[in-house]
């Protein structure tokens, strides 16, 4: 980083000014993204978790603990959709701030400072998530899988670590590409797989014991399983403080190395 | 208002190799007047402007912005100064109300404060009646005007333009050069770049030229001339059947004393003299019979041309 870099520290409130900003940006889009984030959870638990697991029969020892496949299903599919909110918010959204209209060169003329940018853009991510997650846990709340209400609390705020673990390394890879056309590529082998493989849908210990292995490394099981954890009330402490480690580390990771990385990209 | 002194700025290429863009320059812009940076692409007006908009950090040398060093101060800089960069940076997504807010409210401004702004400001560029249209659905010319109106919003001690007026017709750059000479006669200070001559002789008070990072001469518009050219410039063209199978290199010498300079360009001479009349009178009278003349008076142009060359850069 050069002097200039050195010198525009993140200083909070001056990055809560683009409050405005990304209120305006939400306004725009909220009336098509309110919907949808009401409709497809509905339609998630009625599809795999009431329709899908019907066909299932419900043993807690295969299940990870869940009394049925929609218990152990509808934990799963919030965290999942906590990660995919992410990736569609960060990849093209925040290429075409660099890049297409180029609105970041906009703000780093200003007061504003590279580390502000990427503190207020991940704060409306996290905002988004919290508002996908909480509308999925509201709608599973009829169909009568959480175990207490301060483990749905808990489940929620984990929903927002998931969010910053994904968006702030996503982020640094976006500020890292020079275009676009890597994104098939995170969405096809990355999203994707984990979306598919990582123990929201069916226990990894199903999996070949390889494959096992990596779908515990990968991010999204340690968000499903914290997640599942706390909304059927069988926490296990040292594995959820494994869990949360393992998030919050890449997040403080990812957002430091998101801020320089962006620094690189408009300055240097 | 911003002194610079030994500046330069350089960084590494994609090869890896250090590109030096600016290598050592020496500015002083004083309160209330309009500076220019004139040059060829490449010439190092862009960086040295990221410099100067306190964005870019120094490689070497000292600047001083407003009195403050940009390494240390940069965002109390940046409070104070308005940029209108050279490619637009607006929210397409956005109404042109919405983007002067949203910019407003970037510099801290109050919510109330920067309402009352935008609305002077959309009056200023004349753009009220676009006030809700979506920036995307806007011309090259009220685009510029917008970001024009946004640099504007943190009402800057300075304001700096990288060519505010290159891809626009007409009609939208005398727009843009009249809404700048009224902030010019309420005491903004003015400094741009620009590769059109007649903007920079429009707007200037002083200007600089660059050429490959340095600055090759200073001085009004008017001193620049002066300087550098003569008061006036013959332009001859001759036919391809006259008696030197139209070789102009081959006419050159015969000229050479009716003039300060003679350029000789693929499709004409051009004199540089203090009395071009008089000079074609001459060529005439040597019986060296031009098919077509023109006598007029230097322009800045032909300053840049001399000083930077008429090769082309890409």
């Amino acid at each position: 980083m050069g002097p200039a870099g050195s010198t525009t520290r993140l200083d909070v409130r001056r990055a809560a000014r683009m409050t405005d900003y990304w209120w305006v940006a939400y306004r725009r889009t909220w009336r098509g993204s309110a919907i949808s984030s009401f409709v497809v959870p509905l339609l998630y638990i009625l599809a795999m978790g009431v329709l899908l697991g019907g066909f299932i029969k419900g043993d807690p020892d295969q299940l990870e603990g869940a009394t049925s496949y929609l218990s152990f299903v509808a934990p799963g599919m919030v965290a999942a959709q906590s990660m995919t909110t992410v990736f569609g918010e960060v990849t093209y959204p925040v290429m075409g701030m660099i890049k297409w209209n180029r609105s970041y060169y906009g703000m780093i003329a200003t007061p504003l400072g590279v580390p502000d940018i990427v503190f207020a853009h991940l704060g409306f991510v996290v905002f988004r998530v919290a508002l996908v997650s909480g509308v999925f846990l509201a709608v599973m709340a009829p169909f009568g899988v959480f175990s207490s209400v301060p483990g749905v609390l808990l489940a929620f705020l984990v929903q927002l670590l998931i969010g910053l673990a994904f968006a702030a390394p996503l982020y640094a890879l976006t500020a890292a590409l020079k275009n676009e056309s890597g994104f098939a590529l995170v969405f096809r082998l990355g999203m994707i797989p984990m979306f598919l493989f990582s123990g929201a849908f069916f226990p990894v210990s199903n999996l070949d014991r390889w494959m096992e292995v990596l779908a515990r490394f990968t991010p999204l099981w340690h968000g499903v399983d914290l997640t599942r954890m706390l909304v059927l009330g069988r926490v296990d402490a040292s594995l959820a403080l494994v869990h949360v480690a393992y998030l919050g580390g890449l997040a403080v990771a990812g957002w430091l190395l998101a801020t320089r990385l962006l620094h690189r990209r408009l300055i240097d | 208002m911003i002194e610079a002194s030994g500046l330069t700025k350089s960084f590494a290429s994609r090869s890896g190799a250090v590109v030096e863009a600016v290598r050592g320059i020496d500015v002083a812009v004083r309160r209330g007047e309009a500076f220019g940076f004139l040059g060829p692409n490449g010439a190092g007006k862009s960086s040295t402007m990221r410099m100067v908009a306190a964005v870019s950090p120094v490689s070497g040398g000292t600047l001083r912005i407003l009195g403050m060093d940009p390494a240390v101060d940069g965002p109390k800089i940046r409070a104070r100064i308005g940029v209108c960069p050279q490619e637009d940076t607006l929210d397409t997504e956005l109404n042109v109300r919405d983007n002067l807010y949203i910019y407003g409210r970037y510099f801290g401004l109050p919510r109330a404060e920067v309402r009352g702004r935008v609305e002077e400001l959309l009056e200023f560029v004349q753009l009220t009646d676009k006030a809700s249209a979506k920036v995307d659905d806007l011309s090259g010319g009220m685009k510029r005007r917008l970001t024009i109106a946004r640099s504007l919003i943190n009402r800057p001690d300075v304001l700096l333009l990288d060519e505010p007026t290159t891809g626009l017709d007409p009609q939208a750059r005398h727009v843009v050069w009249d809404r700048l000479f009224r902030l010019k006669q309420q005491g903004v200070t003015l400094v741009l770049t620009t590769h059109y001559m007649d903007e920079a002789e429009q707007l200037c008070d002083r200007l600089v030229v660059m050429d490959k990072g340095l600055i090759v001469a200073e001085g009004s518009p008017l001193e620049l001339i002066r300087t550098w050219s003569t008061r006036e410039v013959a332009e001859l063209r001759f036919a391809p059947t006259h008696e030197h199978g139209g070789d102009l290199a081959a006419i050159a010498p015969k000229v050479a004393d009716l003039a300060e300079r003679v350029e000789v360009l693929p499709d004409r001479l051009l004199l540089y003299s203090a009395d071009g009349e008089e000079a074609i009178a001459q060529v005439h009278e040597r019986g060296l019979d031009p098919v077509a003349t023109l006598v007029r008076r230097s322009t800045l142009e032909d300053v840049f041309l001399r000083l930077t060359g008429r090769t082309l850069v890409d």
